[in-house]
């Protein structure tokens, strides 16, 4: 999945059809694609059509109506508050792990890019779980925060240290197997001809690995934007206050506004499709870049 | 720390190794203590009912075994899938590439949702099912549809980067040799797929085992039936069981090391065959 693997394949596909040694026999060939394209169309192409096409249903008027309803846009701005702190706090963690670990040696690295993975393994409802269990009023810090005032768990606090937990990897994971990849020649030359150490970031690595980071970027925000079991534990659902979008969409969904739920729901839609195209831009540039005797 | 003295070249490893542990262990690593912390407060006998009761057992034989199945056919259709992307030309091939993600950008809320909406008795494939007699929106097959959809990308781009580099001389070597081109792809494309498959099948497994967002739409939601593990830890929470919640957490955390353990062996084998296949 990082970018230095996922190159443009569809350049590159010439080279096993036009090999006899590595070409299947026409019907087989088709029924591959035919076998491939089924499964693609059922279990992806179909739902996202089935989105739009249940936002549309009872047209662009109610449609509009929908995404514009104050709860909505309440559920907006939430989002994009949490994303907005999410999404720089991992940025600055992924640049600082990958420095630590692709430019450094130390003892236990391996067992840290393992926790650094973590919270991919873990449910989201457990994200949302074990800071109920540190800030909730029977949690460690519960009375404490009570007796200040303080309001973590069920409010906007709660939520967005939700959003940072299953998006912590995201920008780590891209940029150390692409700082490792790169080594660091270029960095203790810079160091040697008489850069600062910042200087030796800012104009060395930073302009290397700017794909990758973006790359990151670009997941970690979808993911952060599109949260919903770590949320959806630590929100306690209160209409207008601490709801972001994917909780408003259920809202609306089991209260049968089923067009309403699928019209805020177009809009995550959307977003995962920018998302994609500005990801599928980066990995060109990014091939182009990393092999510019075969770009097109 | 024992680690030998040696002089670093580049700065900055103080402070950016600092606040990579801080970082981490105050935003995952002590939260995720707090589970394990909270569910010691349980003695061993109460736990083991809490985790032992029926509708629980019912839940992890659900979400374990949907898991494993969806992230079994994953590896069927994947397969395919990437496989028709790297060596194959075909219309709408750089679409079909790009939305393979689809799992990774959507938000799982909008997944379950959509699916229900494709599978519903009134919906686009639902209305075409029932009538055969398979009702997967609100019964466990509709569990096993929403852990496929967020399993595909897993097996795909897994298997994908590896396809793409292997090299086409192994396969002209077995041609040249006398072998058909299906004795080609079993004995000798095929096992050097073998971890990524493998790799790709325990991360779609990973996944599916803790997924919520997708599921509980589609799933109905019966206890015994189609009740999954981390609904469970959903509703005890909701009625103030936070030991009982804690303790179902503690087990799923513990599973989830376990696999976690597993993929780094796995994609440490994959890296190892990789390197081979270019030797």
């Amino acid at each position: 999945m990082s970018t230095a693997s996922s190159t443009a394949p569809w350049n590159r596909s010439a080279r096993f059809t036009s090999n006899p040694a590595a070409r299947e026999p026409g019907a087989i060939r088709w029924l591959v694609i035919g076998v491939a394209l089924t499964f693609f169309a059922v279990f992806l192409l179909l739902p996202l059509l089935a989105v739009f096409a249940e936002a549309l249903r009872k047209g662009w008027a109610a449609y509009l109506a929908a995404i514009s309803a104050p709860d909505a846009l309440s559920a907006m701005r939430l989002t994009l508050l949490a994303a907005a702190v999410a999404v720089p706090l991992n940025l600055v963690f992924g640049i600082a792990a990958a420095w630590a670990i692709a430019k450094h040696d130390f003892r236990g690295k391996n067992v840290l890019i393992t926790l650094i993975d973590l919270p991919f393994s873990v449910s989201p409802v457990i994200a949302g779980l074990c800071y109920v269990l540190v800030f909730g009023a029977q949690g460690w810090f519960g009375p404490w925060l009570a007796a200040h005032g303080i309001k973590i768990v069920f409010a906007v606090p709660g939520i967005i240290l939700a959003t940072i937990f299953v998006t912590v990897p995201f920008i780590a994971r891209e940029l150390i197997p692409l700082m490792q990849a790169q080594g660091r020649d270029e960095e203790e030359a810079a160091l040697v001809l008489g850069a600062s150490g910042w200087q030796t970031f800012a104009r060395v690595t930073l302009p290397n690995v700017k794909w990758g980071l973006l790359y990151g970027v670009i997941l970690c925000n979808a993911r952060a934007m599109g949260e919903f079991g770590a949320v959806s534990v630590v929100s306690g659902h209160i209409r207008g206050q601490t709801n972001t979008m994917p909780l408003q969409v259920e809202i609306l969904y089991n209260e049968y506004s089923f067009a309403a739920a699928f019209a805020v729901a177009s809009l995550l839609a959307l977003l995962a499709l920018v998302t994609l195209v500005v990801k599928t831009i980066i990995e060109w540039r990014a091939g182009a870049e990393l092999r510019p005797d075969e770009a097109p | 720390m024992a680690t030998p003295r040696r002089h670093r070249v580049l700065p900055g490893f103080g402070l950016s190794l600092g606040l990579t542990i801080s970082y981490l262990s105050l935003i995952v690593l002590i939260p995720l203590a707090a589970v394990f912390a909270k569910s010691a407060e349980l003695d061993p006998a109460q736990f083991w009912h809490v985790v032992t009761t029926p509708r629980v057992v019912a839940s992890y034989r659900l979400s374990f075994g949907a898991a494993l199945l969806a992230a079994f056919i994953n590896v069927v259709f994947g397969l395919p899938l990437a496989w028709a992307l790297v060596r194959y030309d075909f219309p709408g091939k750089r679409i079909v590439d790009a939305l393979v993600d689809l799992p990774f950008a959507l938000p799982t809320a909008v997944a379950g949702i959509a699916l229900t909406a494709v599978y519903a008795g009134n919906g686009w494939l639902g209305q075409y099912l029932e009538p055969l007699g398979i009702t997967v929106a609100y019964t466990p097959l509709g569990v096993l549809v929403a852990l496929i959809f967020i399993g595909v990308p897993f097996v795909v781009r897994t298997v994908q980067p590896v396809l793409e580099d292997l090299d086409i001389e192994f396969e002209e070597a077995a041609a040249s040799l006398g072998a058909t081109r299906t004795q080609t792809i079993r004995r000798v494309v095929l096992p050097m797929l073998t971890p990524a498959l493998l790799t790709g099948f325990a991360l779609a497994f990973a996944r599916a085992v803790g997924e919520y967002g997708s599921v509980i739409f589609i799933a109905g939601n019966l206890p015994m039936v189609s009740e999954i593990t981390p609904l469970i830890i959903i509703t005890k929470l909701e009625q103030y069981d936070y030991a009982g919640a804690t303790a179902v957490a503690a087990v799923m955390l513990v599973v989830s090391f376990v696999l976690l353990l597993v993929i780094n062996v796995l994609q440490a084998w994959m890296m190892r065959s990789n390197d081979k296949a270019h030797a």
